[in-house]
């Protein structure tokens, strides 16, 4: 009777108490200057707002669409909604329904987001420090997330400042 | 055993009435205005709005956020984190007298506001870093 209570009080604390914010969410964890130097390159120039349209132009050769930009503080914000199928998790669900196991949620969409910023550093400012960060939310097919996280993928940056450095020079040559 | 039962009415009644009902929501008026703004806001020793609104932008990326908008003008900045969780976070920054700025920051865990002092603690101790400056308490 007494677990049965304490089971009861411990269930409704569950359902009703309030969440609360993890206790690191606002300090900076031990892998966060590794992340800015993943994130961040800079590009000898002056000129923030070359180096900002170069950044609008290559979000566009990503497909992202621009949702909000303000060039006075160097920043441009995008997102983009892709398909988050997977043919594995598919299979899965095949396999399961099969086995009688009924309809199982397979992820469906995602919503993806960068943001870019610049601003200048170095003693005279003579270098302009671009620094893009990416997030992801996705959906599976009944509308429930099943994913929202920040994108930590070295491959992912690497490629992206690749294509920056090519759209940089591309838009210095106005082609 | 009617006693423990009792008990246990009477705890989940506070459960349930713990979070305010779904209209007082909107204007969140449960927590003191001057206390929260005493807990969220911090006076720095400088004029310079622009680098102020920029170094509050990389501290937020260093703190994991990705930037949803700014505004030079209005002196306004918003990001977003996701890590299974979803904090939300406006920042805005103001002149106060000839001399200084104030910073203020709220903050939305999933669906509810944060009034801890905690969190906003932590914020303005990495802001100070990223500044060079001290943060006071504004009042």
């Amino acid at each position: 009777m007494r677990k049965v209570s304490a089971l009861f009080l411990v269930t409704i604390f569950l359902i009703t108490g309030c969440q609360t914010i993890p206790k690191d969410a606002l300090t900076l964890s031990p892998e966060s200057l590794a992340e800015r130097q993943m994130q961040t390159r800079k590009y000898e120039t002056k000129d923030e707002g070359k180096i900002l349209s170069a950044c609008a132009g290559l979000l566009q050769d990503m497909g992202f669409n621009l949702d909000e930009s303000e060039t006075k503080l160097g920043l441009i914000t995008s997102s983009k909604m892709r398909s988050a199928e997977n043919a594995g998790q598919i299979a899965g669900a095949v396999l399961i329904a099969l086995l009688g196991g009924g309809a199982t949620p397979v992820d469906k969409e995602q919503k993806m987001r960068a943001s870019v910023i610049t601003r200048p550093v170095g003693e005279r400012g003579e270098y302009i420090a671009v620094r893009v960060t990416f997030q992801r939310i996705v959906w599976n097919t009944r509308g429930q997330v099943t994913k929202s996280e920040s994108i930590i993928d070295p491959a992912i940056y690497q490629e992206f400042f690749d294509k920056l450095s090519k759209a940089i020079f591309l838009e210095g040559q106005e082609i | 055993m009617k006693r423990k039962l009792s008990l246990i009415l009477i705890a989940s009644v506070f459960f349930f009435t713990g979070c305010a009902t779904t209209q007082q929501r909107l204007l969140d008026s449960e927590s003191s205005q001057v206390q929260l703004r005493s807990i969220q806001t911090r006076a720095f020793d400088t004029t310079d709005k622009e680098k102020t609104l920029r170094t509050v932008m990389s501290t937020l990326q260093d703190l994991g956020f990705v930037l949803d908008k700014a505004d030079a003008t209005l002196g306004t900045v918003s990001a977003t984190k996701l890590k299974g969780y979803a904090l939300r976070m406006t920042v805005t920054v103001r002149p106060r007298g000839e001399t200084q700025l104030l910073v203020r920051a709220n903050v939305q865990y999933n669906v509810q506001p944060v009034t801890d002092p905690e969190p906003y603690q932590q914020f303005f101790a990495s802001l100070e870093k990223a500044m060079f400056l001290t943060a006071h308490q504004a009042d």
